[in-house]
């Protein structure tokens, strides 16, 4: 289970978060929704522990653990992933051993045993086949020369092999085309299970057609202003934000 | 009011005249008209220090304070293989001298002939026009040279192994050898060279000359491996026959101080010249390549790229001239000089230099200095890959452009187990 406590925030003196409590159960999916600059970027940062951020008030907390107190890397053994918006392009690391290389890692920390290379690629090939993941991207270097889709379809995969037990998808919608956003929500949705936390990320009502949320909450100006069920999307896509914005402003 | 006109030498300058008078003052050999004319010049001219413009930031007047002795002969080990690859032939060196009984030079009969020497009456009589340029590293080496190699590959034979030529340092004290490489028209052939020694502060001075015939391949790779405490100074020039190919890779991670020079001439249209390297350094160690590229004939490509990894306090410094003679019309010249810097003492110095006398070329230089980039590290962290293995990775992958560049199966794995290795130290 997720806490997340009065968490406050800033980056070189300008203060993003003010103040945000949330709660996430296992198995629970919540769509944290909101304009731009609200602060949704930031949070999936602060969770997946980039140190950019200066963390002033409150705690974050997953499985009793506190995460302010862990690395990037050491979040991720403890079950966390991103899925980045942006994700970032590695000249001269080919994608194929950089996935072995991080399920390796992250086996390594837990104490378990590395998989051997058939048993991996044996992995990988499963996995990838329902990502429409080519074995010709998992040649070329991570993430460089792949378009928007097959950017986001590799974050997928990187999720599905990790199986992380909370998944934060930072905006996984941005650049795909409607094809796209399906295989990509299926293989969101074939994660989903009683013990997998998942916070959606997002700006737009349409991939919550896919992804179903539990909650959803509206972040603004660092906040969550409201917290309701799936109906909430539907209502900020026909109102849009200001009705949330105006009540801070 | 002379004395104020007369240089006053250095105590390694002293220490390197006085050698010689001791060793070659009176006796003869094969070269000793040479050496003595090197000697005349190394004592008017000393050691080069950073008011010489080659040198301004490999001040070696002020680098090699106390003189050194000359490295005396020394038996040792048989040096063990290079790393995987496949090889025919093997010439050793100990302390700059030619040992016959570490090397095998028959299994290159009827493809290369080697003549090699390690007493000083063995010596040939060299050219004088080993170096472009008057040299004091080139002057020293020809006045102290204890040993040498003149390897010829026959005209046309294509050897797929490679020829090995291992130089070992045992002992404190200098030691001197020069390498003749003579490729003949329609050969092929890649010599793997690797410099090493114990843990002592020796020095190292050598002078390597390349000609690479018409239609001929050199790849040529040089593993500067040298002791830490060792000083490492090598001069190497290469002429270009027409059609000639010369591939260059400089593996540089030993030595406290290196300087690494090279001087590449055209002299046939056609030709391809690609010097390439990595450099590793650590701890206090400074790492000087100097490279100049003669463009004397039309249609001809050089390609300069470089990678330096800098940590600690230590320094890399690269230069790199590229001339562009006026007959030199549709020359295709390119640098590339990119560097890691790990630390906040690190240093690095690049200086290109493009000098074009000929209006139908392309020539181009860039160079990037920086540090590892956060948000690549912060992914693979968040992958849960360790930050010391993630910028491992980083690293690796930021070298590996230059050996994925060079793209020759035979050697690539062995230049990036090499990296691996010094990594994980």
């Amino acid at each position: 289970m997720l806490e997340i406590k009065n968490l406050h925030a800033e980056v070189e003196g300008n203060q993003i978060l003010r103040g945000i409590d949330l709660t996430v159960k296992p198995g629970e999916v919540h769509a944290i929704m909101g304009p731009n600059g609200s602060g949704k970027s930031t949070l999936s940062y602060i969770l997946a522990g980039k140190e950019d951020y200066e963390i002033t008030e409150g705690s974050i907390t997953y499985n009793g653990v506190d995460m302010l107190e862990l690395s990037a890397d050491e979040r991720a053994v403890a079950g966390m992933f991103l899925a980045f918006q942006y994700p970032i392009e590695i000249p001269g690391v080919a994608t194929m051993t950089f996935l072995k290389t991080a399920l390796n890692a992250q086996r390594a920390a837990r104490g378990e045993e590395e998989l051997s290379t058939p048993d991996f690629m044996k992995l990988v090939r499963e996995k990838s086949k329902d990502l429409k993941v080519t074995p010709e991207m998992l040649r070329r270097p991570l993430n460089v020369g792949f378009s928007g889709g097959e950017k986001k379809r590799a974050e997928i995969l990187q999720m599905a092999l990790l199986e992380p037990t909370l998944c934060i998808l930072d905006e996984t919608d941005s650049g795909l085309d409607i094809d796209a956003l399906r295989i990509v929500s299926e293989g969101v949705n074939q994660l989903r299970s009683p013990e997998r936390s998942m916070i959606v990320i997002t700006h737009y009502q349409r991939l919550l057609d896919h992804i179903v949320p539990d909650v959803v909450h509206v972040l603004s100006k660092g906040k969550i202003v409201k917290t309701g069920g799936k109906e909430l999307a539907l209502e900020l896509e026909a109102n849009g934000y200001a009705d949330y914005v105006g009540e801070e402003a | 009011m002379t004395a104020q006109n007369q240089r006053v030498l250095s105590a390694a300058e002293t220490g390197f005249v006085e050698a010689f008078a001791a060793t070659h003052g009176k006796q003869s050999d094969g070269l000793s008209e040479a050496r003595r004319a090197a000697m005349a010049r190394f004592e008017a001219a000393g050691l080069p220090h950073r008011r010489i413009e080659e040198y301004h930031y490999t001040d070696l007047k002020a680098k090699l304070r106390s003189a050194i002795a000359l490295s005396a002969r020394a038996e040792v080990a048989a040096p063990g293989a290079l790393g995987e690859v496949e090889t025919q032939g093997r010439l050793v060196f100990v302390n700059g001298r030619f040992d016959a009984a570490l090397s095998n030079v028959e299994a290159l009969a009827g493809k290369i002939s080697v003549s090699a020497w390690a007493e000083k009456a063995e010596a040939p009589a060299h050219d004088t026009a080993a170096f472009p340029r008057a040299d004091a590293l080139v002057d020293l080496n020809t006045a102290f040279v204890q040993g040498g190699a003149t390897i010829t590959v026959a005209g046309g034979e294509k050897l797929e192994k490679a020829v090995e030529i291992v130089h070992v340092a045992k002992g404190e004290g200098a030691s001197f050898s020069r390498i003749d490489l003579v490729v003949e028209a329609g050969a092929d052939v890649l010599v793997l060279e690797s410099y090493q020694g114990d843990s002592g502060a020796y020095l190292r001075n050598t002078l390597t000359t390349l000609e690479v015939g018409d239609n001929a391949k050199l790849t040529w790779v040089k593993l500067q491996e040298e002791a830490e405490s060792a000083t490492h100074l090598a001069s190497a020039s290469a002429n270009l026959g027409k059609g000639a190919e010369l591939s260059q890779f400089l593996f540089d991670a030993g030595s406290g101080l290196s300087r690494s020079q090279f001087a590449v001439a055209f002299n046939g249209e056609g030709s391809n010249a690609a010097l390439r390297g990595v450099s590793l350094l650590k701890g206090d160690s400074h790492a000087d390549i100097t490279l100049s590229v003669d463009h004397k004939v039309p249609e001809c490509d050089s390609r300069e790229y470089f990678k330096a990894i800098v940590d600690d306090k230590a320094r890399s410094v690269f230069q790199g001239q590229i001339l562009v003679k006026p007959d030199a019309q549709k020359t295709d010249g390119q640098m590339m000089v990119q560097s890691l810097l790990l630390s906040e003492s690190a240093e690095v110095n690049v200086k290109p230099e493009l000098e074009i006398f000929a209006d139908d070329v392309q020539c181009a230089h860039g160079s990037t200095t920086g540090e590892i980039d956060e948000d690549l590290l912060f992914y693979l962290r968040a992958r849960g890959i360790p930050e010391k293995e993630a910028r491992k990775i980083l690293i690796l992958a930021f070298l590996g452009e230059v050996i994925d560049e060079l793209d020759d199966a035979r050697i690539g794995p062995l230049l990036t187990s090499r990296i691996s290795n010094w990594l994980h130290v």
